[in-house]
């Protein structure tokens, strides 16, 4: 059994060698682990949407180094463990070059552990701080993490005069990382958390907590921290109790949706997000302005929906693998991830991003546009 | 002070509702059948999400709600006589593992052709907050308390005092005994999901306004609705009101003043403290077998 796996090996290796420019045409494999369905369905879904879309793109202009690009996509229906299996499998089985994705934090945790030991490089679209911190040698990241949230909300409050907070986060996994995160940042802005609440991310009513935070001496904020509907149910509560503190919400809910499903409660909201958010509203001169527009515009054709920052990142992703790629000039996994750290002023977008050895999301608080909801629209804070 | 937990209290009161509606189609299946139908929660989100999705569509509100019921009321019918009825003289256990197999199925269904994104429906009278003692109230949460009452007093006339329904009592005491007596068992049992799946639509469009609704809605209305249910001694209209209220006001109480982080935990200290001491729930009957 043995003696027939090397003399195959032997085999494939001369023929490779032998047919060099065949092998040349072989499609380079992207792997893609996302949460199209189960409740992480809303992020999940706008990512693979956006690979398939961008993917067939940039075959139809040729490939890259002249190959084609092959997705090879599971969906973990929202499940950290069967992440984790589909990894195994698309490096042992599947043989992929590079693999995008984890929807989750969760997700791209019980993927970390599996790609550092096969060695092929890893871009993940989940926010939580720990993925790039401390660095891994094959993980990297797009979106903007947990604590750049919280430091965001902190320096536009303390323009604010702000220096007491009630914090209300979800009990998610993206809700306890930023929740985590506040508590570690907020000293060095000189903020105090004098209310420290939790809700369900299924929660229909949250004035019991609210009503707690409002009567804790001398709050002059809230910070909510959640993804999905749940931040919408704050909103509406907030609006029901008649609470006039300032209101702040993390990134997670930079959606239409968010505004939507809040009504005229949002009124007043502010919060963090990527550019893309309001995309029909950056000056001609922003860097950023061409590439929001083009993403934008390329996404409602093809799905006929609006676009959401959650697919921004997987096209921050897609993006910095290709650019790493051509740099490196072949698909070799090492050359490939030294490629990906050395990423410079790649316009994406959720930031312009600088990777280095230690920085593997490469993006600055500066790529952040912090947003207020007025009438209805996002309107940017100056 | 007082208005504080006077707000506690009304909170509790607004979600306890939503889980009394759930806790009420739990209770009909069960009357008719002794099965527990886990696909209720399914029913409700089906509910919601269609008269969303009808709304959306351009209908006007009242007649997205009606053609809503109606399509939930066509789909609990539809789970019976698929699933329920074939399995024919299956065990109790076996058709509660049907009824997951069937929330399942329904689950499914709504998140390819309804999506996975969340909605809300307009409130059905204003959203402007209702004022008492310092505490807000919404005007919806008017319209499920004052629902969940009326449902239940319809439930007990059904049961009480039509013919109907105390053939569905019976075929649930003894199925044998009731088709000697000339009931149609068959049909009772189709009637008794078309019934708990309109109860649950009905459920499921109220709440839409306050709590939003979204493809898997039900997995938690499902869970909550069941441990209210159990609370109250399944079977009974009352308790099962009475379970859902106690639960609500319970969780708001522990985040309000215990903390937040023990809110959803209070359900199940709650069942197992009720079940240890009250084994019937707090309204069920002790069950007797006569020989």
């Amino acid at each position: 059994m043995k003696m027939r796996t090397l003399i195959k090996a032997a085999l494939a290796a001369a023929t490779t060698l032998a047919l060099g420019v065949a092998a040349a045409a072989e499609p380079i494999r992207i792997g893609s682990v996302l949460s199209v369905t189960g409740p992480a369905a809303f992020l999940g879904d706008p990512q693979l949407k956006t690979l398939e879309l961008f993917v067939a793109k940039i075959n139809s202009e040729g490939g890259v180094l002249g190959r084609k690009l092959e997705l090879v996509h599971y969906d973990d229906g929202s499940e950290a463990a069967k992440a984790n299996g589909f990894t195994k499998r698309l490096i042992e089985n599947d043989k992929v070059d590079i693999i995008l994705g984890g929807t989750s934090t969760g997700a791209t945790m019980a993927m970390a552990a599996l790609v550092e030991k096969a060695e092929v490089p890893f871009i993940s679209f989940a926010g939580a701080v720990v993925i790039v911190e401390p660095t891994k040698k094959w993980m990297f990241k797009t979106p903007h993490t947990d604590r750049m949230a919280a430091e965001k909300v902190f320096d536009d409050m303390k323009k604010r005069g702000i220096s007491r907070i009630g914090l209300l986060s979800e009990t998610s996994g993206f809700g306890q990382s930023g929740r985590k995160e506040t508590q570690a940042v907020a000293a060095k802005f000189g903020i105090t958390l004098v209310a420290d609440e939790t809700y369900g991310p299924r929660d229909t009513d949250v004035t019991a907590q609210l009503t707690k935070i409002k009567n804790a001496p001398g709050v002059q904020a809230v910070f909510v921290f959640g993804l999905g509907q749940g931040p919408a149910v704050v909103t509406k509560n907030y609006a029901q109790l008649g609470m006039n503190l300032p209101h702040y919400e993390s990134h997670g809910v930079a959606s239409d949706e968010y505004k939507r499903l809040s009504g005229p409660a949002a009124n007043g909201v502010r919060l963090p997000s990527p550019a893309l958010l309001i995309a029909d509203q950056l000056a001609a001169t922003d860097p950023q302005q061409k590439i929001v527009a083009a993403y934008t515009k390329a996404y409602a054709l093809r799905w006929k929906e609006q676009p959401s920052t959650f697919g921004g990142y997987a096209y921050d992703g897609l993006m910095i693998a290709v650019d790493a790629i051509q740099r490196a000039g072949s698909t070799d996994k090492g050359k490939v991830r030294d490629a990906i750290e050395q990423t410079k002023g790649l316009v994406g977008t959720s930031g312009v991003f600088s990777m280095t050895p230690t920085d593997h999301m490469g993006l600055s608080l500066a790529a952040f546009r912090m947003l207020e909801v007025k009438d209805g629209q996002w309107a940017v804070v100056k | 002070m007082l208005s504080q937990f006077l707000q506690f209290l009304l909170s509790g009161v607004t979600v306890g509702a939503t889980y009394a509606l759930a806790a009420i189609g739990f209770t009909l299946i069960y009357n008719a059948s002794g099965v527990i139908n886990f696909a209720q929660g399914e029913f409700m989100a089906l509910g919601g999400m269609a008269a969303v999705f009808l709304a959306n569509a351009g209908v006007p509100l009242p007649l997205a709600i009606v053609l809503a019921v109606t399509v939930a009321t066509a789909v609990g019918m539809l789970v019976e006589k698929l699933a329920i009825e074939p399995a024919g003289r299956a065990e109790v256990v076996t058709l509660i593992i049907i009824t997951i197999g069937a929330s399942l199925t329904i689950r499914g269904f709504m998140q390819v052709f309804l999506g996975k994104g969340s909605h809300a429906l307009p409130p059905f009278s204003g959203e402007a907050p209702i004022a008492i003692l310092g505490a807000t109230l919404l005007p919806q949460s008017l319209w499920v308390i004052g629902v969940t009452g009326a449902v239940v007093l319809m439930l007990s006339w059904f049961f009480g005092r039509t013919l109907t329904g105390k053939a569905m009592l019976a075929t649930s005491y003894n199925k044998l005994a009731a088709q000697l007596v000339g009931i149609n068992t068959r049909f009772i049992l189709l009637l008794s999901f078309g019934l708990a799946a309109a109860l649950g639509a009905v459920g499921g469009i109220l709440i839409a306004p306050v709590t939003y609704t979204s493809y898997d809605v039900g997995v938690m209305l499902g869970l909550k609705g069941f441990v209210a249910a159990t609370l109250g001694g399944l079977g009974s209209g009352a308790g099962a009101v009475a379970g859902g209220l106690v639960l609500g006001v319970a969780e708001a109480m522990t985040a309000g003043y215990i903390s937040s982080a023990y809110k959803d935990a209070t359900p199940f200290v709650l069942i197992l403290l009720i079940l240890f001491f009250l084994p019937q729930g707090l309204f069920g009957k002790k069950a007797t077998d006569r020989v």
